[in-house]
């Protein structure tokens, strides 16, 4: 039994049984109240499974990328709650999440995959299908960039696809198969993919 | 509403671990009852030294590396394990709202995976807080417990409060406040204006060691007569600052030499004397003999020296906790909560979130 989460667009939180059958699922596409929703996802998801901290064997999380002030809350609930629950925490790249909910919803073909960075710019990456484990290939990516800077999709036959969720269902599925096949998981670091701003103020004179 | 659990196991001396990230400290603290048992600090100030402020980001992102490795060692530190806790703590507010979302995000999990009520608590009423902590060298019968009502004097780079405590867990009101800059801010921006490295409080502090504190008179805000209606309580520094910049720069377009340790002396002087004038006016305003200090500022040497003097001179009697529990740390939050557990109040829902400008009065989020 797996608990997964993201927090890399809305927060979603869901509870994935062995089998690949998803238990429970919290979520909302707000982006502006991932602190606020996660103990009562948590909590509520754990509740409607029936399943107790102490029955699961490992936490999936979503590392991203992500706007940063969201996407940490999830990482450290995930980190945290692994910690508590004395279990291994796999670390997930967000997009392979939604690319896998993708393809097995039916898309077929290359994939352009962009989601939202704030600030008029784009996360993107690039897939070609789900592999014979059912894991999604990823060829390029993730990345950021200006929309009218993102990899072409002409020649490439790629179609774009713009997502605004990060199911924790999928995530948590997409974990099981990525542990079953000894797929090495992403590092567990956040992919911001951007430096933090910070205006080096210069010593001004105030006369 | 979705709470984590309905009840504490123990409310006599209840164990609570404390999370605090609302500022650059990730503080995690342990107590059981009054009793401290780890207070681990894992500050990013190095990482804002070249900024020569705290960038809230990278604040932030510390805390997410930080927190992990501070749960861990807090626990070793206490030698208890999380099954041994009672409830988990954490600062909802007042400071940075990234940073506290942190935090708050790992404390509602960590409640949640351990099946453990939460409480939310007031990062100003925590500093209050600090004060009922006995530390392991220091025994019940040593450590004199807070008496109320106090007046107390919170003083960081992130917030200068003064506050009137009826109660820790039901009566606290804000006298005031500073108006723009925070004094610890002050320190660092004069420090710059000085060419002495971040943070300012410890460099001005050097540097004004041999100074004279009445080599220059610096401004003291909101001092002035008119300022009394509106003002009695609060506090501003940035025209403070502005001062010490423009004598600064006067002398050297003069090409004169600044003397450094003068002016840090007098500049410091100036803050410590509208801090410690303000906080002692208001315990004679309204009858109270007793002031609190907290806040990161209370290591300045000066700043403690004046408020003994003139604490003693007013028959006022000062509390300062220990310097580890001054800064910003997550075992004045666990004392926090622990005194609300023992009190009777009930545990936090799963929903609250940060609040950048939680107010005082507000000495737990429900
Ligand atoms: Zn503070």
């Amino acid at each position: 039994m797996l608990l997964a989460l993201d927090t890399s667009a809305g927060t979603s939180v869901a509870i994935v049984d062995a089998g690949g059958g998803i238990r429970a699922e919290r979520s909302t596409d707000d982006t502006m109240r991932h602190a606020e929703v996660i103990g009562g996802f948590l909590s509520d998801a754990l509740d409607e499974a029936g399943v107790r901290p102490t029955e699961l064997t490992a936490i999936a999380v979503g590392m991203g990328p992500g706007p940063f002030t969201g996407l940490r809350v999830g990482i450290a609930a995930a980190r945290v709650f692994a910690l508590g629950a004395g279990v291994r925490l796999l670390p997930v790249i967000s997009h392979d999440a939604i690319a896998l909910d993708r393809y097995e919803a039916g898309f077929a073909g290359r994939m352009l995959l962009v989601t939202d960075a704030r600030r008029r710019e784009l996360y993107w990456s690039r897939y070609d299908g789900l592999d014979e484990r059912g894991v999604p290939r990823r060829l390029d990516g993730p990345g950021l960039a200006k929309p009218d800077a993102l990899p072409a999709t002409e020649g490439d036959s790629a179609e774009r696809v713009d997502a605004h969720r990060v199911p924790a269902g999928a995530l948590g599925i997409l974990a099981q198969r990525m542990r079953q096949h000894d797929v090495p998981f992403a590092a567990d670091e956040p992919l911001y993919l951007r430096s933090p701003d910070v205006t080096l103020s210069t010593r001004k004179r105030v006369s | 509403m979705t709470r984590a659990q309905t009840d504490v196991p123990n409310r006599v001396n209840p164990l609570v671990l404390g999370i605090e990230t609302s500022c650059d400290e990730t503080g995690i603290g342990i107590v059981r009852g009054t009793e401290l048992l780890a207070n681990v600090i894992s500050s990013s100030m190095e990482e804002h030294a070249r900024f020569g402020g705290v960038v809230p980001e990278v604040a932030a992102r510390a805390h997410l590396e930080a927190l992990g490795p501070a749960i861990r060692q807090a626990l070793a530190d206490a030698n208890v394990g999380f099954g041994d806790l009672d409830a988990i703590a954490v600062t909802s507010g007042p400071g940075l709202s990234g940073a506290l979302m942190v935090g708050v995000g790992a404390a509602k999990a960590l409640a949640v995976s351990r099946r453990l009520p939460l409480y939310a608590v007031n990062h100003l009423v925590g500093h209050v807080g600090a004060d009922l902590l006995q530390g392991p060298s220091e025994s019940a019968e040593e450590h004199s417990p807070l008496e109320t009502p106090t007046i107390a004097l919170l003083v960081s780079g992130g917030h200068t409060s003064l506050l009137l405590v009826g109660d820790l867990v039901s009566d606290v009101q804000l006298l005031g406040e500073t108006i723009d800059d925070a004094a610890g801010e002050a320190f660092d921006k004069v420090a710059r204006v000085l060419g002495l490295a971040y943070p300012g409080g410890p460099r001005i502090d050097m540097a004004a060691a041999n100074g004279d504190p009445r080599a220059i008179r610096f401004p003291r805000g909101l001092t002035q007569p008119k300022d009394m209606a509106k003002n009695r309580y609060n506090f501003s520094f940035s025209g403070l600052k502005t001062a010490v910049a423009r004598w600064v720069e006067q002398r050297q377009d003069a090409g004169e030499e600044i003397p450094i340790a003068d002016v840090a002396a007098s500049f410091r002087e100036a803050v410590v004397d509208v801090l410690v004038g303000k906080a002692l006016a208001a315990c004679a305003d309204l009858g109270v003999p007793r002031l609190l200090l907290g806040g990161g500022v209370v290591a300045n040497q000066r700043l403690r020296e004046i408020a003994e003097q003139r604490a003693a001179a007013a028959g006022v009697t000062l509390r300062i906790p220990p310097l580890a529990l001054c800064t910003d740390n997550g075992a004045m939050i666990a004392s926090l909560a622990a005194q609300l557990i023992m009190a009777g109040a009930d545990p936090s829902s799963l929903d609250f979130g940060a609040d950048s400008t939680l107010p005082v009065t507000q000495i737990q989020v429900l």
